[in-house]
C-alpha cells in the first residue's frame, strides 16, 4: 500500500462493492413487498388457495427470502437474470439489448454535450456578470428547472409536428444503419443534450469562478496577464478535476433523466423497460433493471471520485 | 410592512420575477375553488377545444376545462410537494442531528444505510416502492419523504458536525444536558438558516420528482388534477397539433424556475459569495 494512488483507490472500491451489495439487498426487499400478491394478481381474487400455492411454487416464491436472495445473487453474478413473467423471455437478453440502446443515447448525447457545456462554462466564467454570462446562466437555469418532458414535448411539437423533419416516435432496431439510427433518435438526443449542457455549464462555471478567487490567480492578474490567458493557462489545469467530476456525474444524471425521455419518445431503452415492468408487475425484469441502474450509478460515482483525485497533480506525484 | 419593503428592495430583477411567479401560483393554489371557473373534474365541453375560444385554455382529452384543472392542479401538486419536503426535512434533520451528536456506532450505521439508499436513483427507487405499496396520497408523501430524507440527512449531519464542536455545545454537555436538549436548544437554532436555504432547492427537486412520477402514472390518481398527469393525459394531442399538454408542463417549469431565481439570490447573500472581479 505504499503506492499513494492505490491507497486511494482500494478503499473506495471496497466501499463501492459494499454499497452495491447493500443495494441488491434493498432491491430484493422492495421486490419482496411487490411479490406478495403477484399470484393473486395473475389468478384473480377468487382463486383457490391451492392454485395460488401452486403458482407461488412455480415462481419459486414459496421458499424463504434469504435462500432466494443468495440464489438470485449467484445467478446474476453469472449473468443470469431469470425469465420475464410477462413474456417468458430471458431477462438478461432483454436488458442487454435495451442497455445497448440507452448507452447509444448517452454516448451520442455526450459527444455533443460535453464540449458545448465546458465551452459555455468557460465563456460564462470569462465574461462573468456580462450580458453573455447572464443570458447563458438564465437559459441554462430554465432548462435545469424544467421537467425533462417539457423540453421533450416542445422539441417534438417544433421538429416533428410543425416542421415534420424528425420522427416523433423513436423506432430504433438493430437492423438500422448508424445514420438512420441517429435520425430516429435525434429528438431524445437533443432533449438530453439541452438538459445536460445546462448542468455541465453551470458546474464548470462555478468551479472556475471559485478558483479565480485564489491568490495565484490574483498574482497572474497583477502581472498584467490577459483574462483569457489566466483562465486557459492558469485556472483550467486546476479546474480539470472538478470538470471531470461534472462530466461523470452528468452521465449518472442522464441515466435517470433518460427514463422519462424514453417514455416520451417510446424509445426502446432501459428506462422504458423498467416503467413497463413496473406497470405490469414483472418482478424479475424490475429486479434486474433496477440492479443495472443502481450499478451504473454506483460505478459512475466511484469513477468520478477516483478520476478527480487522479487529476489532482499533488496526488500523482509523490514528494 | 417596512420589512416587506426592505425585503423587496433588496432583491434584484430576476429574484423579483421569481417572487412574482411564486406568489402567483401560491394564490392560485390557496384560492383554487373561487378562482376556477368550473369544477375540478366537471366535463364541460368537447375533447380538446382550442385555446382562446369559449374556454380560455381550451379543454382536455375528455372535455374538462383546462384552466380549472390547471388551477386545481397547482393546489394538489404544490401541497403534495410541500408536505413531502417537510416530511423529508423533519426526518433527515432529526436523524442527521442524532448522528452528529451521538457519533460512534449510531453515526456509522445511519451513514452507511444512507450511502446505500442514496445510490439508487430516486426515480427508480420511488417507482419500485410505489408500485409495491400503492399510490394512495399518504403513501406518496411518506415514500417521497423518506427517499429525499437521505440527502437532507447528509446536509443536516454536516451542518450539525460543525456546530457540535463549538464551546457552547461542550458546555451544555458538561452541564449534563441530554440528547434532546442538545439537538433542539444548541444545534437546531444555529442550523436553521443553512437548512432553510436548502429547503427551497429540495422543494424543487421533490416537485420535479412528483411531476415525473405522475407523468409515468405513479403519482396522484385521477380524477384529482395534477400537472404531471395532465401532461401525460393530453400528450396524444401533440401529434394532432394541439398544444394542450404544453400548458401544464409550462406551469411546472415556470414554478420551479421562479423558485430557483428566488433562491439563487438568497443563497448568494447567505454565503456572502462575491462574484465580481
Amino acid at each position: 500500500m505504499n503506492n499513494p494512488v492505490l491507497a486511494i483507490i482500494v478503499p473506495r472500491l471496497a466501499t463501492g462493492i459494499f454499497i452495491l451489495f447493500g443495494v441488491s439487498v434493498l432491491i430484493t426487499l422492495g421486490i419482496e413487498a411487490l411479490s406478495g400478491d403477484v399470484c393473486s394478481a395473475i389468478l384473480g381474487q377468487a382463486a383457490e388457495p391451492s392454485t395460488v400455492a401452486a403458482c407461488q411454487a412455480q415462481l419459486g416464491i414459496d421458499r424463504p427470502l434469504h435462500i432466494r436472495y443468495i440464489e438470485w445473487l449467484g445467478n446474476v453474478l453469472q449473468g443470469d437474470f431469470g425469465t420475464s413473467l410477462a413474456n417468458n423471455r430471458e431477462v438478461g437478453e432483454q436488458i442487454g439489448k435495451r442497455l445497448g440502446n440507452t448507452l447509444f443515447l448517452a454516448v451520442s448525447t455526450s459527444i455533443f454535450a460535453v464540449p458545448v457545456g465546458i465551452f459555455l462554462g468557460v465563456i460564462a466564467a470569462l465574461y462573468r456578470n456580462s450580458f453573455i454570462d447572464h443570458t447563458i446562466s438564465t437559459t441554462t437555469l430554465s432548462t435545469i428547472a424544467s421537467p425533462e418532458f417539457f423540453v421533450a414535448y416542445i422539441l417534438m411539437a417544433i421538429f416533428a409536428v410543425k416542421l415534420g423533419w424528425l420522427p416523433a416516435i423513436s423506432n430504433v432496431d438493430s437492423s438500422m444503419g448508424i445514420f438512420e439510427r441517429l435520425r430516429a433518435s435525434a429528438l431524445p438526443v437533443m432533449t438530453l443534450t439541452l438538459v445536460t449542457v445546462a448542468h455541465m455549464m453551470r458546474m464548470t462555471r462555478a468551479s472556475i469562478v471559485s478558483l479565480l478567487a485564489s491568490p495565484y490567480i490574483e498574482m497572474a492578474k497583477l502581472k498584467g496577464l490577459k483574462p483569457s490567458r489566466i483562465i486557459v493557462k492558469h485556472a483550467l489545469p486546476n479546474a480539470w478535476s472538478p470538470i471531470i467530476q461534472v462530466i461523470v456525474l452528468n452521465l449518472a444524471y442522464m441515466i435517470v433523466g433518460v427514463v422519462v425521455i424514453e417514455v416520451v419518445f417510446v424509445y426502446p431503452g432501459l428506462g422504458a423497460l423498467i416503467v413497463d415492468a413496473v406497470l405490469n408487475r414483472d418482478l424479475p425484469v424490475i429486479q434486474g433493471t433496477a440492479m443495472v441502474f443502481a450499478t451504473a450509478y454506483v460505478v459512475l460515482f466511484l469513477l468520478a471520485d477516483i478520476l478527480s483525485m487522479l487529476a489532482n497533480p499533488r496526488l500523482r506525484h509523490r514528494r | 410592512m417596512r420589512h416587506l419593503i426592505a425585503f423587496w428592495e433588496d432583491l434584484n430583477i430576476s429574484a423579483r420575477i421569481g417572487l412574482g411567479i411564486v406568489v402567483f401560483f401560491a394564490t392560485c393554489a390557496i384560492f383554487a375553488p373561487w378562482l376556477a371557473p368550473y369544477g375540478e373534474s366537471e366535463i364541460v365541453g368537447d375533447v380538446w377545444e382550442p385555446l382562446g375560444g369559449e374556454f380560455m385554455f381550451g379543454t382536455d382529452q375528455i372535455g374538462r376545462d383546462l384552466l380549472s384543472r390547471l388551477i386545481f392542479g397547482a393546489r394538489n401538486t404544490m401541497a403534495l410537494a410541500i408536505v413531502s419536503t417537510t416530511v423529508s426535512f423533519t426526518m433527515g434533520a432529526v436523524l442527521g442531528f442524532i448522528a452528529a451528536t451521538r457519533g460512534g456506532m449510531t453515526d456509522q450505521v445511519l451513514s452507511r444505510v444512507v450511502d446505500v439508499v442514496i445510490s439508487i436513483p430516486t426515480l427508480i427507487a420511488s417507482l419500485i416502492v410505489l408500485s409495491a405499496v400503492g399510490t394512495a396520497t399518504p403513501t406518496l408523501v411518506l415514500v417521497i419523504g423518506i427517499i429525499y430524507a437521505m440527502p437532507v440527512y447528509r446536509i443536516a449531519r454536516a451542518v450539525a458536525m460543525d456546530i457540535e464542536v463549538m464551546d457552547y455545545v461542550e458546555a451544555a454537555r458538561l452541564r449534563g444536558e441530554g440528547l434532546w436538549w442538545l439537538m433542539t436548544r444548541e444545534i437546531l437554532p444555529n442550523a436553521l438558516t443553512p437548512l432553510a436555504a436548502e429547503f427551497g432547492l429540495r422543494f424543487c427537486f421533490v416537485f420535479l420528482l412528483i411531476a415525473s412520477l405522475s407523468f409515468l402514472g405513479m403519482g396522484l390518481q385521477p380524477p384529482l388534477a395534477d400537472w404531471g398527469a395532465m401532461v401525460r393525459g393530453n400528450a396524444d394531442g401533440i401529434a394532432w397539433g394541439f398544444m394542450h399538454p404544453l400548458l401544464p408542463a409550462a406551469c411546472i417549469a415556470a414554478l420551479t424556475i421562479g423558485i430557483n431565481l428566488l433562491i439563487d439570490r438568497w443563497v448568494h447573500k447567505a454565503s456572502g459569495l462575491r462574484d465580481d472581479q
